[in-house]
Order: structure tokens, then sequence, then C-alpha cells
């Protein structure tokens, strides 16, 4: 057996809990009402284009992106808008979302094709960039940012890799191993659009080594694309960090502050390169998506086809309702998720998964003094000191903390995960990545 | 459970296996066949010595923290218990109970307690203790039981000592005389190996030793690190002045399986709070220290060296950690 590749520095290896990979992707019932975020990406919020009482139909375009880092957010459903509001999303924080009301007969707007296109139509790389644009899609990993400004390649780089991230290193998430399961083709289709788009003449499609299925299905497939290649993984979080999966494919360190593009990749979420798909293809802008709703003490782990805006408390209900035992509703994985306080937030463009975890697993454990084991700077991805910058963060020494790197952490959690002190090293790398952000901030105005 | 019950926090909301008592006791398993074959080879008194230890040294944490600190105290969580059973391996096997309570003060007492506790102190607080006792008590500190006979199988009353092969050679060489003189009246490379050889109740077997440190790695307790460049540099220096004199110099393998360093390498110069914390701070920590003992055990007054290198270089780790910082990704360098 040939030695699977990984990135070269720390990681974890938690329990997998893929609970949910082998349920078929099952389309969610329609909800009564939706409750759309006009800020579901990084980015300027989308200016709202309705009004309350006005009829939308399912597609149609009802806050618009402005400026270049921002999306466009379409109706998921067809009714009524019933209001503009503020829920509080997976944030804490009040969000201001559109409130329709479903009508009973769904309409599609004209040009979308509700079918499976049998086509093979050639677009220029200004019709893809304005299409992926106008379908408001953002990066489906979980980082919502968004996907025409990735494509957009700066004057003077050149995009040598297309990358595909396929690894859904989260535990419990298995959103996007079951699309690559039943929507191989289509997320191929997806990749040579952006391969031309781009420019580039190599893909690579990195998936960890426990989804076997979803590795040997594309391979099989991508034998009919020319310059598309599988990458099995070995398994290691955080192996779906940008960084960390170029270095784990190409052996290429993306240089400290700087995007993937400075050496030669642009990275997508495999869920990105399908939604690309129905973009071009069937015109559909990005209206659903797939959503693990899983966890240890859930009756019937599944993935649903989700409307965005469907509240997160209906798919709790489908599976089951909440568990007695369930104290923690997270969305997103166990490592990177966000704690709910609202079940009623809806899904947005970037839920890849609701996990409920359970009551003996949902509390932190009392912090101890930390006894300088070095766990956390073995795991961290990015080199760090973890037990340094928490002590600079505590001592308010920011301008050390910069200077020791503190703004490369991604947050992966690996170093709360590891400590055997229950520090919570990520909680203050946080509060120290703020304040040195603060600090920036009044240098630049300086 | 309802909607207003749900816990917040910051992810990650999951936690890993390890905890410091995980870590601890994962220790006390790799330090017993050690003491097994200790108690092979000494008897009953090498047993006393470590539970006597592991006691004072629970006892007096306990007391100190609830009464003198008045804080919740913090036994259950194991690491007095390393620090007893530890101060224990590095004593002799017939040393009076009550030195090994003074040990155990000043290793928990002083060494641990007043600098805050487990993982704030600069230094090993077991090699503390065993230090402060080998200048305050030089005659009971060096004075070793002979071991079980593995030939005849009879154990020698405690009352009859014998010198360490360390402190053979080192008695040898002082009065000029050839290793290979010297060595037929030391043990074999084999007695060393399987512990029949004067010495701290818990350094007499290689094997044992051997086998709890193979223990710890395959546990993640420790990384190689620090072990294989404490044993690699002593060996590397060991072995030149070897080559050059051996009349005047013992062979490398002989020095790695006598007198505390294998016990050095595995369980004290490893352990966490005192040891750098990158790895390549871990590799200078392990060389230093393994390059200090054979300058000792070579040209020092004393036979062994092993405590006095490890305390050493705890002094230094902060100045390592800042020297040797683990190297970052994807970083530019200014300038």
């Amino acid at each position: 057996m040939s030695i699977l590749k990984t990135f070269k520095l720390g990681g974890i290896h938690p329990k997998e809990g893929k609970l949910s990979a082998n349920s078929p992707i099952k389309v969610f019932p329609l909800p009564k009402t939706v409750y759309i975020p006009v800020s579901q990406h990084i980015g300027a919020p989308a200016t709202v284009l309705v009004a309350k009482g006005e009829t939308v139909k399912t597609g149609q375009l009802i806050a618009k992106g402005e400026g270049f880092i921002s999306a466009n957010i379409h109706s998921s459903i067809t009714g009524k808008v019933a209001k503009i509001d503020e829920i509080v999303d997976s944030s804490g924080y009040p969000k201001k979302v559109i409130v329709i009301d479903r009508a009973n007969e769904e309409i599609w707007c004209d040009n979308i094709i509700n079918s499976d296109p049998n086509t093979t139509k050639e677009f220029t790389p200004e019709e893809v960039k304005q299409k992926i644009r106008e379908a408001g899609i953002v990066g489906l990993g979980g980082a919502t940012f968004p996907s025409h400004v990735k494509m957009s390649v700066p004057e003077g780089k050149t995009a040598e890799y297309l990358i595909i991230n396929a690894v859904e290193c989260e535990p419990y998430l298995t959103s996007d191993h079951r699309l690559m399961l039943e929507k191989g083709d289509e997320i191929l289709k997806g990749i040579s659009i952006m391969m031309k788009t781009l420019n580039t003449k190599k893909t690579l499609i990195g998936i960890e080594n426990n989804k076997k299925d979803a590795i040997e299905h594309l391979q099989k497939l991508s034998k009919n694309y020319s310059g598309v290649e599988v990458i099995s993984l070995k398994v290691q979080y955080p192996q779906g960090g940008e960084k960390q999966l170029i270095d784990a494919l190409i052996k290429k360190e993306v240089p400290s502050g700087k995007l993937p593009i400075e050496v030669g990749c642009v990275v997508q979420n495999v869920g990105t390169a399908f939604a690309v798909y129905e973009a071009l293809y069937k015109n559909k802008p990005l209206i659903e998506r797939v959503v693990t709703v899983t966890g240890d003490s859930v009756k019937e782990p599944s993935n649903f086809l989700v409307r965005i805006g469907t509240p997160i408390e209906s798919l709790i209900e489908a599976v089951g309702g909440l568990p007695e035992t369930v104290a923690k509703v997270v969305n997103g994985g166990p490592m990177m998720g966000k704690a709910l306080s609202n079940l009623s937030a809806p899904v947005t463009k970037g839920t890849s998964g609701i996990l409920l975890i359970d009551k003996k697993e949902a509390s932190r454990k009392i912090p101890k003094n930390c006894i300088r084991c070095a766990r956390c700077t073995m795991v961290c991805p990015m080199g760090l000191a973890p037990y340094l910058l928490e002590n600079l963060t505590n001592r308010k020494l920011f301008e050390s903390s910069e200077k020791e790197g503190i703004m490369d952490c991604i947050e992966c959690g690996s170093c709360s995960y590891t400590c055997p002190a229950n520090r919570a090293l990520l909680d203050m790398i946080r509060v120290g990545k703020s304040e040195v952000n603060t600090i920036r901030s009044k240098r630049v105005k300086k | 459970m309802g909607q207003s019950q749900l816990i917040i926090s910051h992810s990650p909301h999951i936690k890993g296996k390890d905890s410091i008592e995980s870590i601890m006791y994962g220790v006390v398993i790799a330090m017993l066949p050690a003491l097994m074959a200790s108690a092979w080879f000494y008897g009953i008194g090498a047993l006393k010595v470590v539970i006597f230890s592991v006691i004072f040294s629970v006892i007096f944490e306990f007391l100190i923290q609830k009464y003198l600190l008045k804080i919740e105290p913090t036994v259950k969580d194991g690491s007095a218990i390393v620090t007893g059973i530890l101060l224990g391996f590095n004593l002799p096997s017939s040393l009076p109970i009550w030195m090994i309570g003074v040990g155990a003060l000043v290793a928990i007492g002083i060494a641990k307690l007043s600098f805050g506790g487990l993982g704030k102190n600069p230094f090993n607080p077991a090699l503390v203790g065993r230090v402060f006792l080998l200048v305050s008590f030089p005659v009971e500190m060096t004075s070793w039981p002979r071991p079980l006979d593995t030939r005849t199988m009879l154990s020698i009353p405690d009352a009859l000592t014998g010198a360490t092969p360390l402190g053979l050679i080192k008695e040898g060489v002082a009065k000029g005389e050839p290793i290979a003189e010297i060595m037929k009246n030391a043990p074999s490379h084999l007695d060393a190996l399987f512990g029949a050889i004067g010495g701290s109740v818990g350094e007499v077997s290689a094997l044992a030793l051997i086998v709890g440190g193979l223990y710890l790695l395959y546990k993640k307790i420790i990384t190689w690190h620090i072990p294989i460049s404490f044993l690699g540099t002593i060996a590397i220096f060991s072995g030149v002045f070897w080559l050059i004199q051996p009349e005047k110099y013992v062979d490398p393998l002989y020095h790695l399986l006598t007198g505390g360093i294998l016990l050095g390498a595995f369980f004290m110069a490893t352990d966490m709070v005192t040891s750098p914390m990158s790895k390549l701070g871990m590799l200078f920590f392990g060389a230093g220290a393994g390059l200090i003992t054979i300058l000792i055990r070579l040209f020092g007054a004393y036979p062994e060296g092993v405590s006095f290198a490890i305390l050493i270089m705890n002094a230094i780790v902060p100045l390592i950690n800042i020297a040797f910082k683990p190297k970052r990704f994807g970083e530019v360098k200014n300038g």
C-alpha cells in the first residue's frame, strides 16, 4: 500500500462519526415560511429588492450583492413577502432576513430549466463569471466566500491548478460525500467549466480515504475528463483547510497572509462545483443545498436537500425531534461549527450540517494549569505555539502575539481539542486576533 | 431538553481523550516494569522505598495545599504519585525512611508547590529532592545494597554494600588501573541489561526501563526527540573517547546500560513541565543533557551526572523556548 498524502504540520484524528454516510440525499419538503438572510456570505450584505406584500417566484432575485465582494440572494420558494425582519442566527446576533410565506403552487422563474439538461454548451470565461455572480454562488464548504471573486485570477498570476476541496474533514458531516456519490457527473461538468474559465490544465480533487466509494466513483467518471485527477488523502483534520489541502496535494506552502493563487492554485469546494453546473446549464441560482442532520442520539441521521431559509428546527423535527439527551445544537461540524441559541434560525448557504451533541459531550471540562506538554504546538497545522499565544493574550501583549503569527491561526480548534489541561486555547487566540485586527486598523489610519 | 437550556460555547465542541490524569497514570504504568525488576533484585527494600516515597509525596501535597496554601488539593491528578515514584527510583533501597520523607518534602513542597504547583515548576521535583538528599546525606545516598546474584539466585544481606558499576570505574580510573582490569570485577553488560547491578531503586534494570520507555512512546505520552538525542549524544561522545583511548574509557554501551541514563532519558528529561515546547528545542535539550552527563561521568568528581545534567538543562528551558520556536507554516521572513 502506498503512503497516503497529507499535510506536513500537526493535525489530529478525532472520531469520525460519519453516521449518515449511507443515507441518500432526500428532498426536504418545502417549508411553510422561509427566513432568508441578506448576508449569508463574506463581504457586504445584499441590498433588499422586494417589499412587503410582493409576490415572488422560486429563484427570483430578492436582494442584490453590490460591490465586488458580495453575493446575490434569491427566493427559495414561491410566495408572498410577509415582512423584512431580524432573526438571531448562529452568530448570536440579530440579522436582517426576508420572510416569505409559501403559496400553494410553486412557480419557477421562466429561464430556469428544472430537468436534467443534456447539453454540452460552451461558455466564454466572462459569461461564466457573470453567471456565477448572478446565481449568488459562494464557497459551500462553510467559509462562504463569493465564488466569482475566486474565479477572477489577478493580473500577473496564473492558475496552474484548480483544486477541488472534497475532503470533508469535519467529523459527522457527509453532505459533500453524498453529493459526490449522487451528483458525480454534474460535479465534473462544473469542474470543466471552471477549468476553462481559469484557463487551467490540471484539476486535483482531494478526498479523504474514509470515503472510498466516492473516490472510486469520481475516479471512474473523471476518465472522461482530461486533466482531472482524484487524489485519496490520509484522514487527518484539518485537511479541508485551504492551505493544508494545497500542501497535501502539491507540497506548496501558501505564504503567511497570502491567497492560494500565490502558489498557482484556485481552491473550490465540491459543492460549489455542483452549484456552478446548476447555474450554467440550468440557470438555477443557489437556492438549495445538501445539509447533514446528525448526532449520536439522532435516530435517523440524514442528508437533506434543503431550500435556503428553512428553519433549522424543522430539520430537527424531520429526524425525530430534539432527543432528551441532547444539550447542544451546532450549525456545522463539531470542530468549527457554531452553537445555536435559536433553533428557528434558518439554513443558509454555508450550512453544511446540523449536529446534535449529547449532554456528556456538550459541556467543557474545568481548565487546569498548563502542564507544558507541548501537544498544542505539535498539533497546530500552522506551526504556531498556541500555549504562548494564549499566554500573550492573557497578558495583553498583542503586539508580541502578532509577531508570533497569531493572525495565521485558521481557528481549526486542534489545540483546544488536544489540551489535556482543558484550556480554552482557541478562545483566547480569537480574543487576541480581534485585538490585533483593531491594532492593525489603527495603524492603517495613521 | 428545551431550547432555552441549550449550551452555547465556541468551537471546538468535542474534546480529545487525553487528560492530565491519563498522562500521569500512563507514566505510573510505564514505571511498573522497572519497579518489579528492582523488587526482584533488591527485595522488599526497593518496594518499601518507593511506597514510602509515594505516600510522603501525596500526603505532603495534600497537607500543604489544603492547610498552607488553602487551595483545593490536586493529588487526584496523579502528578504527586509520579513524583513520588521517581524520587523513590532515585534513592538506594537501603535509605532510612525519615530521609525519604525529607526528600519528598523538598520535592513537593519546595520544588513543586512553592512555584505554583504542577505546570509552574522550572525544575524536575523528584530530581531536586534527590540532589538535596545527595548533598545532605552523601554517605547514605551512596551506600548500595548488593543485588540478587542471578547465577546463584542468592540474595546477599542488606548489610553488605557494593559499589555501582560507574563507581567502580571512577575509582579504578582514579587509581590509574586500565579499563580491562577494572571490568574484571565490574558487572557484565548482561547484568546491567537485566539489573543485577548496584544502584538506585529505579535505575538498575536497563531492559525494564526500555520496556517502560517504549510504552510511553506507544501511548504518545512522550515523543522520541528527548530520549533519542539524550542517548545518541551520550553514545557518540563516550564512543569517541572510547575509540581514542579504549584502555582509559569504557565502551558507550556500558555507559548507556548503567547508572541513571535510561531512567533519565525516558522518565525524567521527558518530564513535560520542565522540558522545551518544540521538537527542535527538545532535541537541543536532550543533546545538552547527554553532553553534560558524559562530561561529569568522565571528568567530574561524581561517578554519575544525569541528575545534575537534567537540572542544568531545566534551568535554560525558557531560553531554549525562545531560541527554538516551532517551524511556522508559510512563514515569510522579514527583510
